[in-house]
């Protein structure tokens, strides 16, 4: 047994286990299997797109729903069975939660803290959170970004040593996203654990320590935003059109040979090539080489996005903020 | 602070917050018996052709009729209200996240609209006694304990309401549509003494008819109004486990 506490001790067990997570609403598959672990200190993301199963599966973390298969453990207990002394330590911001309407700011954090045994100082809280200046006023009254904060001001009130945010910045115009990721940050190195779910990829870039991307209740892959990254980082995506018009099918009847294509879209708009290596240099010059003028040429590298597309195998995603690491736009024409 | 207490006291301040929790509970039924008194012709004439009540004025019969309007506008107005929009804003759900169980909620709110009720009560009599001199009661502790039992299965039946209405617009549609008939079985249109015979034995079957008629009883009589009292304990024990059983936490 000394062994065994020993190795327990090198290797801390994770803070939250899903094991075969299975949730059903009647006929519909909400969650078909997930499975993850996320450890101490760590920010974890959920991604997928809407409807992927993010928020049921935290939902099933924070016993707010019962799960039709499989295991919860948080912090070592099973959820459905220490649902109460569970929440004493992990706080939660839903998605589609509000305060009444008329309940002060300072109120709400005054409130909040009576629940818990060992809550944080609410003033303080608000302070750091930026909501210093609006104590006195009423949430009806607040800005989109106001209620967000107040909403992770209460996900920390009580000390919680796992903070669970879904979908935080939806809804937030871009500084205050950009803020709100800051805050996360010195949360995480406050020591808190944070569970966050969203369907935006330059926040899972940006932010993620590691990350789980769900696709139709299933996890489809689990690593570092940049391992993610690296899987698809061979991919280069070419996109252009001709100069002038030409026969449909003759640009991937010349392309589709060549050795670094994996494949080729044509649309009535533009060509699209995906590929490998040297796939932009090759393309354009087989293509010059037949007299044929790309114009409008753009050329992407691979970023957490097409990792995703790889993965799920969907372009299924809300419109996200232009992807960070999308590099070389180029406009010039190429002879 | 204790959580309970500290609850009840956000949820005080956030009623007396919104304007139409002040009109509609606190000050309607004063409003409305003052309203008939002063401006209503022929409330303060002597009910000279009905036996047994030659001494009372109209006006007098409406003060029971009041105490039963002010149960009604707690239970199936304001306090089902809250838990629709709470329900549909996702407030229980947040609750639900917290160590504190989401029921105390419905606790404070029964506490809030108490204090209402009895405030709103206690409003309407005294400015009835002041302004329009009403007949005191012939047995006041028995409408005390009639009005007890009146206003518990009264927030018994807001209780069922709040535990299904998915939102604030069905909240105040269902609690509507049960406001206006119990407002007249309870006599709001015709008081006790000028509801036909039929209308009124069926009347003393509702539960808001079962408690004007029996504040009637206790007001203005000298006996026990046993059938009334019966059905008010009834509906209670039906509405209470009804309720309980199907609360919709989140």
């Amino acid at each position: 047994m000394p062994a065994r506490a020993m190795h327990a001790q090198a290797m801390p067990t994770p803070v939250i286990e899903v094991r075969n997570l299975r949730k059903t609403y009647g006929s519909t598959v909400a969650v078909d299997d997930v499975s993850l672990d996320v450890h101490r200190g760590e920010i974890f993301g959920i991604l997928g797109p809407n409807g992927a199963g993010k928020t049921t599966t935290v939902e099933c973390l924070t016993g707010l729903r019962t799960p039709d298969a499989g295991t919860v453990r948080v912090l070592g207990h099973d959820v459905q069975h220490h649902g109460a002394a569970l929440r004493e330590r992990v706080g939660c911001q839903l998605q589609h939660s509000e305060l009444p309407g008329r309940l002060q700011v300072g109120e709400a954090l005054d409130l909040y803290a009576t629940f818990y045994e060992q809550p944080a100082d609410g003033r303080a809280l608000a302070e750091q959170l930026g909501l210093g200046g609006v104590l006195g006023q009423q949430f009806r009254t607040l800005s989109g970004g106001q209620k967000q904060r107040l909403s992770i001001a209460l996900a920390l009130i009580g000390n919680p040593e796992i903070a669970v945010l879904d979908e935080l910045t939806t809804g937030l115009d871009p500084q205050a996203r950009r803020d709100t990721w800051d805050l996360i940050e010195e949360i995480r190195d406050s020591g808190v654990t944070i569970v966050l779910v969203t369907h935006f990829m330059d926040e899972a870039q940006r932010l993620c320590d590691r990350l789980a991307v769900i696709d139709r209740g299933r996890v489809v892959a689990t690593d570092t935003p940049t391992g993610l990254v690296a899987r698809t980082q061979t991919t280069q995506l070419l996109r252009f059109r001709t100069a002038v018009p030409v026969p449909p099918g003759r640009v991937a009847d010349l392309l589709r040979p060549l050795p670094t294509v994996d494949e080729v879209h044509e649309t009535a708009e533009d060509v699209v090539v995906r590929g490998h290596r040297d796939v932009v240099v090759a393309a354009l010059v087989t293509l010059a080489e037949h007299g044929i003028t790309a114009v409008d040429v753009a050329a992407e590298r691979g970023s957490l996005e097409d990792a995703f597309v790889l993965l799920t195998g969907t372009e299924r995603l809300a419109p996200a903020a232009p992807s960070a690491s999308r590099t070389g736009v180029l406009t010039e024409e190429i002879r | 602070m204790n959580a309970l207490r500290a609850l009840t006291l956000a949820e005080a301040r956030m009623y007396v917050r919104d304007p139409s929790n002040a009109f509609f509970a606190l000050a309607f039924p004063t409003v409305l018996l003052l309203a008939l008194g002063l401006v209503m012709p022929g409330m303060r004439e002597p009910l000279t052709d009905i036996p047994g009540m030659a001494h009372l004025r109209m006006i007098d019969v409406f003060v029971p009729v009041t105490m039963a309007l002010a149960m009604g506008t707690v239970s199936l107005t304001t306090f089902p209200a809250v838990f629709g929009a709470y329900r549909e804003k996702g407030v229980l759900r947040r609750l639900s996240t917290t160590p504190l169980p989401a029921s105390r909620l419905l606790v404070a709110q029964v506490a809030v609209n108490v204090v209402a009720l009895v405030a709103a009560v206690l409003l309407s009599l005294l400015a009835g006694a002041l302004v329009l001199g009403i007949a005191a009661p012939s047995q006041p502790l028995l409408v005390v304990a009639v009005f007890v039992l009146g206003a518990v299965q009264m927030i018994a039946l807001g209780c069922l309401l709040a535990a299904l209405v998915p939102s604030s617009g069905s909240a105040s549609g269902v609690g509507m549509l049960l406001y206006f008939p119990m407002l007249f079985f309870a006599g709001v249109w015709l008081p006790g003494p000028l509801m036909p015979e039929s209308l009124a034995r069926f009347s003393g079957f509702v539960p808001l008819g079962a408690a004007s008629q029996a504040l009637e009883a206790a007001w203005f009589g000298d006996g026990l109004p046993a059938r009334q009292i019966v059905v008010m304990v009834v509906w209670t024990l039906v509405l209470v486990p009804l309720a309980a059983r199907l609360f919709r936490w989140r």
